[in-house]
């Protein structure tokens, strides 16, 4: 079984890369571009796939991933299956800060086919943050791909004072939800 | 001309949207040149009716006519009706008649007629080579109800029946056994598949559906291909190949042509629950009725879209991809095919 490492490889200066894992094409590409066409004085690659592990033999030409999102689909009992299976391919490395899952479609709730807690238990099990978004609505798509860059920074190491595991447990405590982790 | 068939005629001439009054009428034959052209069209419905009854009471229009305006109507909007697709057998020692239109229609008058005068029997040909029957059912002691016939559509030296329902069940029988004596067949069953779309039906049975899979197509491929040059370079599939794959599975199942129109896809599951005998839950012999229905404006055109949306994984379940071959849109799952009654995607 072949895990994605966090640390195999060497950073690529001035660069960052996000990798967006979930089973819905067109959400995950909108949302690749609204990243993109955020200003930034650093590169941006975007990874897409539907599911991990990725396919080994582009293993040499992949950067280093700085951050991974999983998209969970609320309304597809696939899509949340899909995710459960891709993280047994994660280095445990990458949940020092380095994953964050977000999860589409909430909003409708009579459409929600996951529970809002399996999918908030998924992500205290691996703790790491869960963001919440529609991603149809323009506005909440900026600011979660805005949200995102900034993680994205703080994983790559581009923020000075701040790493990926203290910003991982100051988004915890602000969650303030320590019930399922007893 | 009766009060019955001028009623009928008025209201079917208000169903008739405005927009195709003017060929509807025209296409009825009933009016002379002089007469069409004396019609007001754009007077209110109400008003427009009433000239054409009375235009009707100067011809001396019959039911017969009033019934072959209702079936150019429903020709037109054959969509509005739900239709049943029927097989008529032969058995093997029977010999092959020619066919001929005109037997036909005489011997699937005499064999209604002999049981039950009280009907009004309608043949109407259209171009597309289809013959419509519209048959409104009476009781013995009861005239035909005008508002409530079968239509039946029939392409001659085809076993193909395609018969959209009135509600009077009893007369099924008689329907059936009136297609039979006219079209020389000895047995006629259902098949299964029913869908508001005739022309699909048509095309599903008939098989003019799979010469689109046989046909390469080069058009959309190419398409393809271009949008996914478009993407910007610091955006990169991971997953290329996987695509491609899941993109010729689809095809192989679904073709890349335009799929017949369905408007849903019934399984009646009469299979027995499974579990480890430990949990002791529903363990018994006796089948676990369900019925699962999906449904959609346009049935397999979404179901070819499940794997691309990343709804299900490629290939779906055969249960799902065999409604166009087997020709077929209700399924009954037992136990005997166990094979057969898992894999059903989540939706």
């Amino acid at each position: 079984m072949s895990t994605l490492a966090a640390f195999g490889k060497l950073p690529t200066l001035n660069s960052a890369t996000i990798l967006l894992v979930g089973t819905n094409e067109i959400f995950q590409q909108q949302l690749a571009e609204t990243i993109l066409q955020e200003k930034q004085d650093l590169k941006i690659n975007i990874h897409l796939a539907d599911s991990l592990p990725l396919p080994p033999e582009r293993d040499h030409i992949r950067p280093r991933i700085d951050l991974i999102v999983f998209m969970v689909n609320m309304q597809s009992k696939h899509s949340y299956s899909n995710i459960e299976a891709s993280l047994v391919h994660v280095d445990a490395s990458f949940f020092l800060g380095k994953v964050c899952f977000l999860a589409t479609g909430a909003g409708r709730l009579n459409q929600i086919s996951i529970e809002v807690n399996a999918v908030l238990k998924l992500a205290d099990l691996y703790c790491s943050p869960v963001l919440f978004c529609e991603l149809e609505c323009e506005k909440i798509r900026i600011a979660t791909a805005q949200r995102l860059l900034r993680m994205l920074r703080i994983c790559a190491g581009h923020m000075s004072g701040v790493s990926a595991l203290s910003f991982s447990s100051l988004m915890k405590s602000s969650i303030g939800d320590s019930s399922f982790l007893a | 001309m009766d009060e019955i068939v001028a009623e009928y005629i008025r209201r079917t001439v208000l169903r008739i949207p405005r927009s195709e009054m003017g060929r509807m009428l025209t296409t009825w034959g009933v009016f002379s040149e002089n007469q069409l052209q004396s019609i007001n069209l754009h007077q209110i419905k109400d008003k427009l009716s009433q000239e054409v009854v009375q235009l009707c009471e100067e011809n001396g229009a019959t039911i017969k006519h009033a019934a072959n305006l209702d079936i150019i109507y429903n020709y037109t909007y054959r969509d509005k009706k739900v239709w049943t697709v029927y097989k008529m057998t032969k058995e093997d020692g029977d010999e092959n008649v020619v066919f001929n239109w005109v037997d036909f229609k005489n011997r699937f008058k005499a064999s209604l007629r002999l049981l039950l005068k009280n009907v009004t029997i309608t043949f109407k040909k259209f171009e597309d080579n289809s013959m419509w029957i519209r048959i409104a059912w009476g009781t013995q002691f009861k005239k035909p109800n005008q508002y409530k016939p079968t239509y039946v559509v029939y392409h001659s030296q085809t076993p193909y029946v395609f018969i959209s329902h009135s509600i009077f069940k009893n007369c099924r029988v008689l329907l059936f056994q009136a297609l039979l004596a006219a079209a020389n067949y000895s047995d006629i069953h259902e098949m299964d598949l029913r869908s508001r779309c005739l022309d699909s039906l048509k095309d599903i049975v008939f098989k003019r559906y799979n010469q689109n899979v046989e046909t390469f197509n080069p058009q959309p491929l190419q398409e393809r291909n271009s949008t996914l040059e478009n993407v910007d370079p610091r955006i990169i599939q991971e997953d290329k190949n996987k695509k491609e794959t899941i993109r010729k599975i689809n095809e192989e199942d679904f073709g890349n042509g335009s799929l017949p129109k369905l408007q849903y896809a019934q399984y009646k599951l009469e299979t027995v629950f499974k579990s480890k005998p430990e949990m002791g839950i529903l363990n018994d012999k006796e089948p676990f009725r369900c019925l699962v229905t999906f449904s959609s404006p346009h049935l397999l055109e979404a179901l070819k879209s499940l794997a691309p949306a990343g709804l299900a994984t490629a290939p779906l379940s055969r249960l799902l991809t065999c409604i166009v071959p087997e020709a077929k849109n209700s399924f009954k799952i037992t136990e005997k095919k166990s094979g057969f009654s898992h894999g059903l995607p989540d939706q």
